[in-house]
Formats: structure tokens, sequence, C-alpha cells
């Protein structure tokens, strides 16, 4: 039955391993805005192709000064 | 003589809604693209947008943009390096990184649009947008950009930053997250601790438990220790704050618990007397900590710290000789502007300073700052106080007095502001904390006298068991659930609390007090009525005409309320700022403004004095005027009958006395009208109401009502679009809920109902842990049981009680509408 000491150190340094990573992530922050990665990641295959713009990029100039 | 009502014309054309904005396309309606647009500044963003590929910002919403404001010199100060260098949030010469405020963000599309700006502009290395804060953060190189253009091109597509003195001293932002630390640990704790101890639960004696129990107490005890050290140590801290100040607070028993809880265990497995009560501490701490964490709700987007530094603007255009005796504009800082300094102020800028007009007519609206209605014209030479903002033209100062000592920031140098509101108030749980505290040590002291003559060695038992069973872990969540719940729901209700104990002083509020303008009137809409002789078409024409070519405020809105058909082009036109505009079309002419300008003497104008009103002569001849009075809120009579009944209601306005008529027939009797009442005026006359004992709610909107929101117990702040700004208050109101105030301080009322039920409960509970406490037959097991079962079944209670009465609020606003 011995064999609990190290069960137990086992579980003890597991659960440990999870509270320290949950530590540092509240710790990064990123508990501090819970809405927007939810809406963001949505995004992400709608970007455009790079060819399609590409394609366009000739009768289409980009805006560098505003101002202009 | 004829008189009717003009009043908002409810227009019946076919709706064609613009693609960017999703306003309806009234004046006109520009196609292109095959699409409606209502505005040139719609049409540009959408060709923005379109040009770099970036239509799906319309895919992913409907309508989803924002019609941009024209910003030409508006951001000059932003190539005042020192003002970069205050908004920045990182530098290096060439990485940047700014974070703004944008206050239009407002769905997924405007989320996309922000963190694609690479695409728009390549100097922007990425940007990330916190949807409930409503920031952008965006980082980019300073050597391709400059953020003046960055700010300009935000702008441009609608999502213009809010810069305002608040960024100028910008700390770096310090997010309190000790809660969740302590709350995770003591979870963490718990669930380990609540494992290690169950074995006992069950098996006395057993060869193999016997050969582990020191292992597994002395791992439990390992356990606790931060749960006491570290997530406890608040309540230590509070409890000891208490006692110096005399106070026995609910956190006394809940430290002294905590305290007993650890020194016996420790001592039951140090004398191997048992295994101790280590589960029942780490629950313990933990659904405390809970319930403080439940009580929590913080509103990201609205701040309910603001004082008028998020009002004025960061820099103003200054004005200064150089050395070859040139004038020369330059863009300062506000903090840097000194008496005798000239200054320019724009159209649609905020006056910063007190100072003297030197050049140029002024119309200042001060409807924010002093509450009255209208803007007033001002002449050369006139004095012009802090907070106005300037509405027609541009005008050259003179500063009386720097910024700190200006008429209006020197109500923040009143002590309230200084004060912390927070903890002054006796909360209910506090209330009944004492009384329990004395009762708990007694009924110790007396069943340790009892069990030291009958039998000693039980006394210290008995002595402890007490402590830790009468520990008030249920009556401590009761307040935090109920509030924290009661929060919620008024949040979903748009009353946005700053904290849970507001809720309490909701409930003790026995006197209500409002302000008129921007409170009790809208700040958008007009109700204008015309007296006088009925015009011809013609007249008709040129009116309209001749409105549309102005941009006083007063025109603007008559302009939008009259028929807009057959413009024509004026012949002539010409307005003198403060007196009035002529203009003249098909020999037809037209004079618009007061009845000195319009050179009539009307026999009513004595009577209409004190009102607002524009009047019109065609040919020479007098027609009549427009009275623009300002609209209430709808449903303000129903409300003051339904405050009336059980509060006592006062109105305190800065403005003059025009209105008192129309109040006095608009709300029962009662109700106590006060005007010409000054920033510093209201606050003392709140303070006044205290010293009589009266528990007051003030309800206001702009600065001049900032020292009474402050002053008074609870204060409110009316918002039609809570993006903008508001002064410091507890509780921010959306305006359409304006009618519900009564049902919310009703609302408020049952909760407090609520929390004493809860009290109730967990007496009851405590009574029976005391039974087993004082007859020494406390086990752990017991107290593990006892512990958090009181503890959840007060934070069910309590939640369903909560949800049941929101949902009868909900209903009684559903059958009312």
């Amino acid at each position: 039955m011995n064999i609990i000491y190290m069960l137990l150190a086992i579980s003890v340094f597991v659960a440990l391993i999870f509270f320290v990573l949950f530590i540092f992530s509240v710790k990064k922050g990123q508990y501090d805005d819970t809405y927007t990665p939810s809406v963001r990641m949505l995004f992400e295959d709608e970007l455009v192709k790079e060819g399609t713009s590409a394609k366009n990029q000739t009768s289409k100039e980009k805006i560098t000064n505003p101002e202009k | 003589m004829l008189n009717f009502a003009v009043g908002i014309m409810s227009k019946i054309r076919l709706m064609v809604n613009c693609f960017h904005c999703g306003d309806s396309c009234l004046d006109f309606e520009l196609k292109h693209d095959e699409k409606s647009f209502c505005c040139h500044g719609c049409k540009t963003v959408y060709d923005i947008l379109h040009d770099n590929d970036l239509g799906y910002y319309y895919d992913l919403e409907k309508t989803p943009g924002i019609s941009p404001k024209e910003v030409i010199g508006k951001y000059d100060y932003l190539e005042n390096e020192i003002i970069v260098e205050k908004l920045l949030e990182f530098n290096d010469g060439n990485t940047q990184i700014v974070s703004f405020l944008i206050p239009s963000i407002h769905c997924s599309s405007c989320i996309w649009i922000l963190e694609n700006l690479n695409k728009l502009n390549p100097s922007v290395k990425s940007s990330q947008v916190n949807f409930p804060e409503k920031t952008v953060r965006i980082n980019f190189s300073a050597e391709e950009n400059s953020l003046k253009n960055l700010v300009i091109l935000l702008s441009r597509i609608g999502y213009e930053p809010y810069i305002s003195l608040d960024d100028f001293d910008k700390k770096e932002k310090y997010i309190n997250r000790s809660l969740i630390y302590k709350l995770g640990i003591a979870g963490f704790a718990f669930g380990n601790v609540m494992f290690l101890s169950f074995p006992e639960y069950f098996e006395h004696s057993e060869f193999w438990l016997d050969q582990f129990k020191p292992m597994f107490r002395w791992l439990m005890f390992a356990f606790s220790l931060p749960v006491v050290l570290y997530s406890g140590s608040g309540y230590f801290t509070s409890a000891y704050k208490g006692l110096r100040s005399r106070i026995l607070n609910i956190d006394v028993p809940i430290a002294l618990g905590i305290s007993v809880l650890f020194i016996r265990s420790t001592l039951d497995i140090v004398m191997n007397w048992g295994t101790g009560f280590f589960d029942s501490l780490t629950g313990l701490v933990f659904f405390l900590l809970l319930g403080k964490f439940f009580q929590q709700k913080t509103y990201n987007y609205l701040s309910f710290e603001r004082d008028y530094k998020s009002y004025f603007p960061i820099a103003v255009t200054r004005l200064f000789k150089n050395s070859e005796g040139k004038i020369v504009e330059e863009q300062a800082e506000v903090y840097k502007v000194k008496k005798g300094d000239r200054l320019l102020i724009r159209n649609n800028e905020i006056i910063p300073v007190d100072a003297i007009l030197i050049k140029g007519s002024a119309l200042i609206d001060y409807s924010f700052v002093t509450g009255e209605a209208e803007p007033i014209s001002k002449q050369s030479g006139d004095k012009l106080f802090a907070g106005g903002k300037q509405q027609v033209g541009i005008i050259e100062v003179e500063v009386l007095k720097p910024v700190a000592q200006s008429y209006l920031t020197q109500l923040w140098s009143n002590d309230v502001f200084s004060k912390d509101k927070t903890g002054i108030f006796d909360s209910l749980t506090d209330g009944i904390s004492k009384r329990f505290t004395i009762a708990i040590l007694s009924v110790a002291f007396i069943s340790t006298i009892f069990w030291l003559i009958a039998d000693p060695s039980k006394a210290f038992n008995v002595f402890t068991s007490v402590l830790i069973v009468a520990c008030p872990c249920a009556i401590a969540l009761a307040a935090p659930f109920t509030l924290g719940n009661l929060l919620r729901i008024f949040g979903r209700e748009k009353l946005y609390l700053k904290e849970a104990s507001v809720i309490e002083q909701m409930a003790k509020l026995d006197t209500v007090v409002f302000d008129k303008t921007g409170t009790l009137t809208t700040n958008q809409k007009n109700l204008i009525t015309y007296e006088g002789v009925a015009f011809s078409a013609e007249e008709k024409q040129l009116l309209t005409s001749t409105l549309r070519a102005s941009s006083h405020p007063l025109s603007r809105s008559l302009y939008s309320i009259l028929d807009k058909n057959d413009i024509q082009t004026l012949d002539d036109f010409e307005e003198e700022i403060g007196k009035g505009i002529s203009a003249t079309s098909n020999d037809n002419s037209i004079k618009v403004g007061s009845y000195e300008f319009v050179g009539y003497y009307n026999e009513n104008t004595s009577e209409l004095k004190d009102r607002t009103t524009v009047h019109i002569s065609a040919n020479q001849v007098y027609k009549g005027c427009y009275i623009f009075n300002s609209e209430y809120r709808k449903g303000i009579s129903e409300l003051f009958e339904q405050l009336v009944n059980d509060r006592e209601v006062i109105v305190l306005s800065g403005d003059n006395e025009g209105e008192r008529e129309r109040l006095e027939t608009l709300l029962p009797t009662g109700t106590n009208l006060y005007f010409n009442q000054k920033p510093d005026d209201k606050l003392n006359f709140i303070k006044k109401l205290q010293q009589n004992g009266k528990q007051v709610l003030m309800i206001g909107d702009g600065l001049n009502d900032a020292g009474a929101l402050k002053q008074s117990n609870v204060g409110f702040v009316i918002s039609e679009n809570t993006n903008v700004f508001s002064p410091a208050c507890d509780g921010i109101l959306d305006a359409s809920q304006f009618k519900k105030i009564a049902d919310y301080l009703n609302l408020s009322k049952s909760g407090v109902k609520i929390i004493k039920w809860a009290f109730l409960f967990s007496l009851v509970y405590n009574l029976a842990g005391l039974s087993f406490a004082v007859t020494g037959h406390l086990r752990p097991v017991v107290a593990a049981i006892l512990m958090p079962l009181s503890s959840i079944s007060i934070v069910v209670f309590t939640t369903v009680a909560t949800q049941y009465i929101g949902k009868k609020l909900r209903m009684k606003i559903n059958n009312k509408n």
C-alpha cells in the first residue's frame, strides 16, 4: 500500500500544475476581455484572399496618407 | 390669432435606409454603386473600404457603419510632441503603441474593421479591440505614419477616438486581480482538502487508514495554510479596522471563526485528538470569497469616477507673437495655458478656461455646465466661463484664470470630492452582526462555564465548537448574493450601478431631487409652437431656404420640423450672430431672429421674456413667432405621481423661471420647484436636506450636478447615450428607462426584504449547529455538512427570490407599455 504515497504525490503535483497555469493565465490578462476573442475567432476564415486583392491592386490605390 | 403646434413632423415617405449607417435617407438620397447613402461621409467610408477589399465589413452585420464627422483642424494638436508623448503607451522611436477609447464601437463589424487597419494603412503593424471597454490598441510604425494621421484615418472611417484632458496624465492601468487569486487558492485548497478528509468521514479505525492518517492530516494542514494566511487575510484586516474604530462588523465573527477553526484543527492533529476541521475552514473561506466575487459586476465601458477632465479638451490653439512680431497659432497643452494668453476657439470647441471675449461673436452653450437650456450670445468684452461650448464661428479670447482655478473646476475643490463615500453607511449586514457577535460570545462563555463545572475535559471542545459552528457564513452570504443578483437585474433594465452597496442605499431613500435641463427635459428634441399669422406658400419657402443657410442651433431645429419643398437659392443672405438672419429672394425679404432684430414690438413679448422665441417678419410685416418649449420626457407626470406618494420630490434647476408654469401643470402638487440654482447651491441644498435627516437621491445629467451627485446618498445620471461623458455618480440610467425610477426604487426595497428573510434562515441553521456544539457533540463531519448546506441553501433562496421579483418587475413594465 505504500504506492499511496506516490499516487498522492502525483495527484497533488498534477493539481498544482493546473493551479499554476490558472494563476498565470489570470496574470497575463486572459480573463480581462472575455467577449472580443469569441467574436474574433469567427473572422479568420473570412479574410480576403491575397490573390484577389493583388489582382485589383492596379486599379485601386492604397491609402497611405489620409490627409490627402 | 392662429395657434397651432407643429411638433415633430412624422414623415410618411418611402423610407430608404443608408447602406452604410442605416439611417433613413430623409434629406436626400445618394445613389452609388447601386446602393443608397444618406450623406457623402457615409459614401466615402464605403468607397475607402470597398477599394481596399474590406467589403466583408458589410457582410458581417447589416448597416454597421457610423457616419464620419468633419475633423479638419480638430487634431492639429497632435503635432505637438509633448502631447503625443503623453498619449503614447509605448515609444521606442519607431514602434509606437497607443490605446484609444472609441465610443462608436458597437458590433462585430467594428471589431473586424479596426483589427484590419493594416489593410487600410500599412504603417499599422497590429491592432486589437477590447469590445467591452470600447478601446483599440494600435501598434504602428512612427517612421511611416504620425499619430495625427492615424487619428484622422480612424475618424474618416467613422471611428473617431475620444481624446480628453483625462488622457493627459494617463497612469499605468492597474487591474486588481487579487480577489481572483484568493478565490482560486481557496477553491484549489477546498477541493484537495475535501478529498483528503473523505476517508475519515466514514472509517474510524481501519489498519491502512490509520497508517496514512498523519500524512493525510498534515497535507490538509499544508493546504489550509495559504487559505488562512492569504485568501482569508482580508477578513482579518477588515475585522481589525472595524474593532479599532469600535464597530463590530460582520468580519469580526468571521475572522474569529477562521482563527478558531485553524487553531483548534492544528491542535487536533498535533495532539492526535482527531482530524480537525480543515475541510470546513477552506470551504468557509471559499464560499465567502465566492460571495464577494459575485457581488462584483463591472460595466467596463462606463466610468463612474469622471470629473471635468474627461469633458475638457487636451489642447487648445494659442496665439502668440513670434520674434518678427507676427501672430502665429500654436497648439498648447491646456495645463500650460496662463493668465493673459490669447486663445482661438473654433466652432463646437469647449472653452477650457475662464476668459474674456476679444474678437468675434460668441454663442455659448452652457447647458452641460450650468443647466441653462439655450445657448447664450456674448459680445466682445463679455466674460466667458470654462466649460461652455462655442456654437457658431471662430472666436478669440484672453485667459483670465487657468484651468485649475476656473469657476467650474473650483467645484471640485469642495470637500465632498475628497471624501470616499463608501464605508460611511452602515450596511444591513453590519447592523445585524453587532447583535449576533455579542450573542455568540455570550453563548460560548456561558456554555464553557457550564462545562467547566460539569465536565472540565469537554470545556475547550465546547468553547471552540460554538465559535466554529456559529461562524456567520450564511449571514455573510445573504447580502452579496441578493445584491449581486439585483445588480444584474438592474443592468438588464439599463440602470447601471457602480457597486452592489448602492442598492441598500436605494431602499432607504425618502427624498428625490431632480435636475431640470437634460434630466426632466430631453436633449435632442424641441417642442416648437407657432403663434401668429399663417404664412403664404411663398413665405414658407423663403423661410425654409433661409433657415437652411444658417448654422444657429435654433435655426437648425426649426429647419428640421418644416416642410422642405422647393428650396430656393437666396439672392442675399446675412447672419448677424446673436441677433438674427435676413435674406431676400425674388423680391421677397424675410427677417428671422429676436424681436428687436425683426423690428416690430409685439405686445406679448413681456410674457415671453423668459422663453426662447424666434420672431419672423416678411416684407417688413410682422408675422409671428416660433416658441421653443423644452420637451419633457415621456411619462414624467406618472413618475412624479408615483414618487410623491411616499417620498418628497424636489426639482432643482440651473435655468431661469421661464418654465415654472409649465412644470407646475405637469407635476403633481407637493413637488417643490427651485430655479436659478448654481452648482454650489445644488450641493448645499442636498447637504441641508441631509442635515434634516433626509436620505437623498439626486438625479442629474451635467457637470453642474456633479457636486450634488457626489453629496447625495445616491446619485444617478440620466444618459441619452451611455457612450458620452457623464459626471461621477453611483449609477447611470439609460434615458429610455426614465419613467421606471419609482419601480426601481421599489425593487431595491423588495431586495432588502429578501436579505432580511435570508438572515432569518441562516439564524435557524446557526441555532441547529449550536445545539450540537453546546452539548459537545460537534464532530468534523457534522460541521462539514452543516456549513456548506447552510451556505448553498441561502444562495439558492436569494437567487430564486431575486429572480422572482425581477420577473415581477418585468411583467409590470410590460403591462404598462
